[in-house]
């Protein structure tokens, strides 16, 4: 996404003309434009909460808003209906200018019941518009939240504007005549509750009506069922007025271009499907399901006819053993997992940088360690990227910063590891796979081949074939795949002798493999782009970042900058090598403020790598940083 | 283009080969030369994928393409290799610590799958290259640097256990002969899908003669019972026969039995319990115990499966096409410059 100055305010010319409202009435009630506007459903994880945050996040999407989403859900597949560990919410900011993160605080808050509430309200902001299913506020669903009394009745909500609705009620009202029956009559309440939301936010109805009659096409009752509640809870906000105002966001000024909303994990298998198509090579995924990982095998999985072959393997090492076979055979091969599977893979992965072959490792982290917090964020295995391998084995590093960047750092990992036959390592992590964000797409003829040369002939004398004679400018040695006549090889963990790859244990020798296996990655510092300031380039104090905190750091620096405080931001895509300026722009500023969502690891880096006093904001409670504060630390640092 | 015509020498490589003196490996090894010489096909489509191990060292000695690898996890090393390049011979060396101890994950999983690779299991009962502890196929009771007090583990019955795991063809054969090895090699090599084969190797610097009742002159007359398709298992010259009684198979005298009692080989029976049956006449090589194929049953292999898939896909939907796959969620048009001109 595009970091830009954000635009002036909404023009009020903009149209809004091409907005759907099905047959219903236009409403009377007066609008309101804002700028910016962060909503979070929340309800039960047999609510349909995903699913409503994604539908209003596409009618956002394609009305033209700029938009950024932050998931929820627990770790438990089905968790006890109606109790706190069972809430599962979606919260998206959408903006009429290119805003950067899903938004400290909600607007708006729907919640479907008392667990819900009881988990959310407190993100809310005051003042802020509350959405509940009043009928699910029984005695019994209040017990489980753990409310002694009914908050509904008594004056916790004053601060909030609370628009009541009796969902279940009304959703069973809606769908009577559509064929639905049993326990499939309420499954269609959080269409209610998007129904009022479109109403309330003026958002395009077109969009998710569509999506419904698609999505349910083999099973028209249950498309009617949702469209008819969507439709009832659009009509409840106008027939019951049930606000004074109703707010528009209009859409924003992004580069002009065609756009879609994108996932990191969808963006990042399709990156991997292009980068399979430039450099010629079959995708080869093997893998292990793990949480956040399992939606890139999925995707992958059924893009076969892009001759992508996907292993479900047996256990994680098997995952990149076979990963490992396909490099070899000659495949673009990649691995994906989480922190707790890469730990798994790591014997292996030493192997792969032994026998210098091409691949890629995703690890989408988590919160760590152990099976920790799988479905939140945390960036705390870069330390275990760059170093969890044993002996000397060092990685090319590559991370991910959002969503739209995920397709292009798919692409570049490729390149990096064809060129200088190494396995590379690439970086994401829960908030980048599951949050979803504008991508501005690219014009795929115009990206870059990834050229690959498969060694045909001998390189020794005599006919003869030496597998580690490497080349003059990258180091990288030769790929001659099995099928290859006259160049039969063995490879292997053993250490080999320099140029002719038999096993050597000569002392020298491994000295100098070692050298030169480490010289191969660090020169990879030659063919990266050098690091880029934002910001005040002057400015005393720089905020350094890599992967998912993109979005809060350059957010929180916009915001210092609004209240007079300049402030520089650089952000990491290369772990490893380092970018060759970094000394140079560290060097330029007082001050280096580095946030993480792990206890201080890029910090570590750094520190020892430039022998630099940065100072750390830290953060492992499984959230992303809430923009207010980084930019709180920067003020403070300001004084 | 004719059939490269090769000696057992053109499938050595020049690296010094370096097992102890006196062991099977060597054997194996001239084996399974010989063996790939006499198929004229061409060097450069085989590959040996093997992991940890002194029987691991033999992709180094086989001037074929090769990965020596890490422990245990050859068999998913050369699932990559085997899924994506139906056009080569893959094959997998392994032993007992390796392949069912460290990787028994992998094997099993390699057979279920059926994944096209021939995997020849070094079985000598003992852990070798750490030199000399006990195994997941040595005898309860074992002395071993590791068990001084004997070892307390129950042994795997690896033809037993790869019939458990859905293996579509399974043998056994012995370093020593080297044309029974042949025979078998040949019909493993033929084999469409995974073909497990365990091979009885004497590792004779630390667990020597084990396999004696099956290659000893004097033993092997009573104890090797030699399954041939088609014929009746009888052995010890004649004079003992295996029956099928409550489906187990049962040694008898052959002359206390009506001869049609005797159990015909059948490898190709589609049900395994007959092959199961056989795998338990002995739980190691003690006593009577059957050498040749267990099992031999068309199966759909790994590959076949994966690229038939990719194959369909293509016919139905056609290539696929990048520019279109990144539009598939739907887009929509930012036009510029001016600001919220959307
Ligand atoms: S230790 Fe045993 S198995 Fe290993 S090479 Fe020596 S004799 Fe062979």
């Amino acid at each position: 996404m595009a970091d830009e100055i954000a635009t002036e305010e909404a023009t009020e010319e903009a149209s809004t003309e091409t907005r759907q409202t099905l047959e219903i009435q236009p409403s009377s009630t007066p609008t309101e434009s804002l700028d910016n506007l962060v909503v979070r459903f929340a309800g039960d994880s047999g609510d349909g909460m995903q699913l409503a945050g994604n539908r209003f996040t596409d009618a956002s999407a394609l009305f033209g808003n700029d938009l950024a989403t932050l998931p929820s859900f627990p770790a438990e597949i089905r968790a006890p209906a109606g109790t706190l560990p069972g809430v599962s919410s979606f919260q998206v900011q959408i903006a009429d200018y290119d805003i950067l993160t899903a938004g400290d605080q909600p607007d708006c808050l729907v919640a479907m019941n008392p667990a819900a509430l009881m988990k959310n309200l407190k993100d809310l902001r005051p003042g802020g518009t509350l959405i509940v299913n009043t009928d699910t506020f029984d005695e019994r669903n209040l017990d489980k939240a753990g409310y002694e009394t009914n908050p509904l009745d008594d004056d916790s909500l004053d601060g909030y504007k609370v628009i009541k609705a009796p969902m279940d009620e009304l959703t069973k009202e809606a769908v009577k005549d559509t064929g639905v029956s049993g326990r499939n009559v309420l499954r269609s309440k959080n269409f209610f509750a998007l129904g009022l939301m479109a109403w309330l936010f003026h958002r395009p109805t077109e969009p998710t009506t569509e999506w419904v009659r698609k999505k349910f096409a083999s099973k028209p009752e249950v498309a009617n069922a949702n469209i008819e509640s969507f439709k009832a809870g659009y009509n409840f906000g106008i027939t019951t007025e049930a606000t004074r105002t109703t707010f528009e966001v209009k859409p924003a000024a992004l580069p002009p271009g065609t756009y879609t909303n994108i996932n990191g994990n969808t963006a990042l298998a399709w990156g991997l499907i292009a980068a399979s198509r430039k450099s010629g090579l079959p995708l080869f995924y093997g893998t292990y399901p793990i949480t956040p990982a399992s939606d890139i095998l999925h995707e992958l999985s059924r893009r076969k006819n892009f001759g992508v072959r996907t292993f479900q393997a047996e256990d994680e090492i098997a995952g990149v053993g076979s990963t490992i076979g396909a490099a070899f055979a000659g495949n673009l091969a990649v691995t994906g997992s989480s922190g707790p599977g890469i730990a798994l893979k790591s014997e292996a992965i030493s192997l792969a940088f032994m026998l210098e072959l091409p691949m890629i490792v995703i690890n989408v982290q988590r919160g760590g360690p152990s099976t920790g917090l799988p479905t939140k964020p945390e960036q705390s295995d870069l330390l275990f990227s760059l170093y969890g391998r044993h002996g000397e084995s060092p990685l090319p590093v590559l991370s991910i910063a959002s969503p739209s960047e995920a397709f292009m750092m798919a692409i570049e990992a490729v390149r990096i590891a064809v060129k200088y036959m190494t396995p590379v390592i690439l970086l994401s992590d829960n908030y980048v796979a599951n949050g979803s964000e504008p991508w501005k797409l690219p014009d795929v003829d115009e990206i870059a081949e990834i050229p690959v040369e498969f060694a045909k002939y001998p390189n020794g004398p005599d006919g003869t074939f030496l597998p580690y004679m490497r080349n003059i400018d990258t180091f990288a040695r030769p790929w001659a795949i099995p099928g290859t006549p006259g160049l039969e090889h063995r490879i292997g963990g053993l250490e080999k002798e320099a140029i002719s790859g038999n096993v050597s244990y000569d002392p020298a020798n491994h000295q100098l493999m070692t050298d030169t296996r480490a010289w191969k990655v660090a020169n990879i510092a030659n063919d990266i782009p050098l690091l880029e300031v934002d910001g005040d380039e002057d400015a005393d104090i720089l905020v350094l970042g890599w992967g998912s905190t993109f979005g809060s750091i350059r957010a929180a620096a916009r915001r210092a900058r609004q209240s007079g405080i300049p402030v520089a931001t650089a952000h990491l895509n290369y772990l490893n090598p380092l970018p060759k300026n970094l000394g140079e722009v560290l060097r330029s500023h007082d001050k280096v403020l580095i946030p993480e969502l792990n206890t201080g690891q890029l910090l570590k880096v750094i520190r020892a790598e430039f022998l630099l006093d940065a100072v750390g904001l830290n953060k492992v409670s499984g959230e992303p940083f809430r923009v207010t504060e980084i930019s709180e630390k920067i003020s403070e640092m300001a004084q | 283009m004719t059939a490269p015509s090769y000696t057992r020498k053109d499938f050595q490589t020049d690296q010094e080969v370096r097992w102890c003196p006196g062991c099977g490996d060597y054997t194996i090894l001239a084996s399974v030369q010989q063996f790939l010489a006499g198929l004229g096909r061409s060097r450069e489509e085989f590959v040996f994928i093997s992991g940890i191990g002194c029987s691991s060292r033999f992709p180094y000695y086989m001037n074929t393409y090769g990965m020596h690898s890490i422990h245990g996890r050859a068999p998913a090393i050369a699932s990559g290799v085997a899924a994506t390049r139906p056009d080569l011979s893959v094959w997998v060396i392994t032993g007992d610590g390796d392949g069912l101890s460290i990787g028994g994950n992998h094997l099993i999983h390699a057979l279920r799958r059926n994944v096209n690779l021939k995997i020849l299991l070094f079985n000598n009962q003992i852990y070798g290259l750490t030199k000399g502890q006990y195994s997941p196929t040595s005898e309860v009771g074992k002395s071993t640097k590791s068990s001084p007090f004997g070892s307390i583990d129950y042994p795997f019955n690896p033809v037993s256990l790869a019939l458990g795991a859905e293996a579509s063809f399974v043998a056994r054969t012995v370093d020593m002969d080297r044309n029974h090895t042949q025979m078998v090699l040949k019909s493993a090599y033929e084999h469409k899908g995974a073909a497990f084969v365990e091979i009885y190797q004497n590792c004779n610097v630390f667990n020597d003669k084990a396999f004696i009742q099956v290659t000893g002159k004097e033993e092997r007359v009573h104890n090797r019972v030699d399954l041939e398709q088609g014929k009746p298992v009888v052995f010890d010259e004649g004079a003992k026969a295996v029956v099928m009684r409550g489906g187990e198979a049962v040694v008898v005298d052959s002359s206390s039995v009506d001869p049609k009692a005797i159990l015909v080989h059948d490898e190709t029976r589609e049900n395994p319990s007959v092959a199961y049956a056989l795998s338990r006449l002995s739980h190691g090589p003690y006593g009577p115990t059957p050498l040749g194929i267990f099992r031999r049953v068309a199966r759909s292999t790994y590959d076949a499966e994966i690229n038939a898939q990719m194959e369909g896909a293509r016919n139905d939907m056609g290539d696929g096409d990048v520019s279109q796959l990144i539009r598939s969620h739907g887009t929509w048009e930012v036009k510029g410059p001016s600001p919220n001109g959307g």
